[in-house]
């Protein structure tokens, strides 16, 4: 495994989430790995869904807190004895704080191949602008 | 080769899990085996054994935690789940953002390899992160079946970024029921 003549990428475990508020189902739920960005025009939020469809993935925005919620179907058959299992499947749930820049009417969401991609525009006023100084 | 090799257990803790097909590995294999096997388990009830102990103790612990253990395994991406019934054995993994071109599946009569790359595309010059926790980069994993498997009949697929293979498992591999007379 430390043979790198190309970057390899490195396992790590699904993040459970230590104290979930309570469910009203049993079942694990997994923090997904997200990625965040920001340019002048927009914040573009990347999670890592497998397992999640269109239908099973809630997007929340309200009073500023951004909350993702994401239902994975269990694949296994009852008929199907485990031979060897490395991941444990369940919820994915992740929640934000966004400040109120954010044109709520106009989020754009995409969710393909278990990958979510959130686009948050700004809101006219937030985008920099520069301010010319006049002398006088 | 007519060697039979046994999926990696992981309850085994075996430090050779990584390099799955060197032949070091059987070694060691072996090694194990006869340190701790009881004359009396074959292969097969020494394992399910071990297994269902370590789910009743996952079930325990969950009781009184609410969380689940954190399982042993081979440490090498991606992260799988094997299950099997008498007529297949079904591969499991996540592997999101991955598209069907990127991915490199080959069936041999004992084993399965997984391979391929994860590219996470530049998003721009002029972007600025806040969290960056997903991770891109090459993988290669080999996994070893116990039954030998019929490598002209598996199924691939890969929807919301999850990997289901399908392997058949050839009939000299079935269950075969046997009348006593």
């Amino acid at each position: 495994m430390t043979n790198k003549d190309s970057k390899e990428i490195q396992v790590k475990p699904k993040k459970e989430l230590a104290s979930p508020a309570e469910q009203t189902q049993a079942g694990a739920v997994f923090t997904p790995n997200v990625d965040i960005f920001e340019t002048d025009q927009e914040i573009t939020l990347l999670a890592d869904l497998p397992g999640v469809t269109a239908d099973n993935l809630t997007i929340d925005l309200r009073e500023n807190m951004l909350t993702l919620v994401g239902d994975v179907a269990p694949l296994k058959k009852d008929s199907e004895e485990n031979v060897l299992i490395e991941y444990e499947t369940g919820k994915f749930y992740r929640q934000f704080t966004l400040s109120n820049v954010i044109d709520q009417n106009k989020i754009d969401a995409i969710l393909a191949d278990g990958v979510l991609r959130l686009v948050l525009p700004k809101v006219k006023a937030a985008t920099p602008r520069k301010i010319k100084v006049q002398s006088g | 080769m007519g060697k039979n090799y046994k999926v990696i257990e992981p309850d085994r803790r075996m430090q050779i899990a990584v390099n799955h097909n060197t032949s070091k590995k059987e070694g060691v294999v072996m090694f194990y085996r006869r340190l701790f096997d009881f004359p009396t388990w074959g292969f097969r009830g020494s394992f399910g054994e071990l297994d269902r102990l370590q789910r009743q103790l996952d079930e325990l612990y969950g009781a009184f935690s609410g969380g689940t253990l954190p399982r042993p395994s081979a440490g090498v991406f991606p992260l799988i789940n094997i299950t099997e019934d008498n007529e297949n054995y079904y591969i499991r993994s996540e592997l999101p953002g991955i598209k069907t071109d990127e991915l490199d599946i080959q069936v041999t009569s004992n084993g399965v390899s997984i391979s391929g790359e994860r590219k996470i595309p530049a998003e721009g010059n002029t972007v600025r992160y806040h969290r960056r926790e997903r991770e891109s980069g090459k993988f290669s994993r080999l996994i070893n079946l116990s039954d030998p498997v019929d490598a002209d009949k598996v199924d691939a697929k890969l929807k919301n970024g999850i990997l289901t293979l399908r392997v058949p498992k050839s009939e000299a591999g079935k269950p075969r029921k046997i009348l006593v007379k």
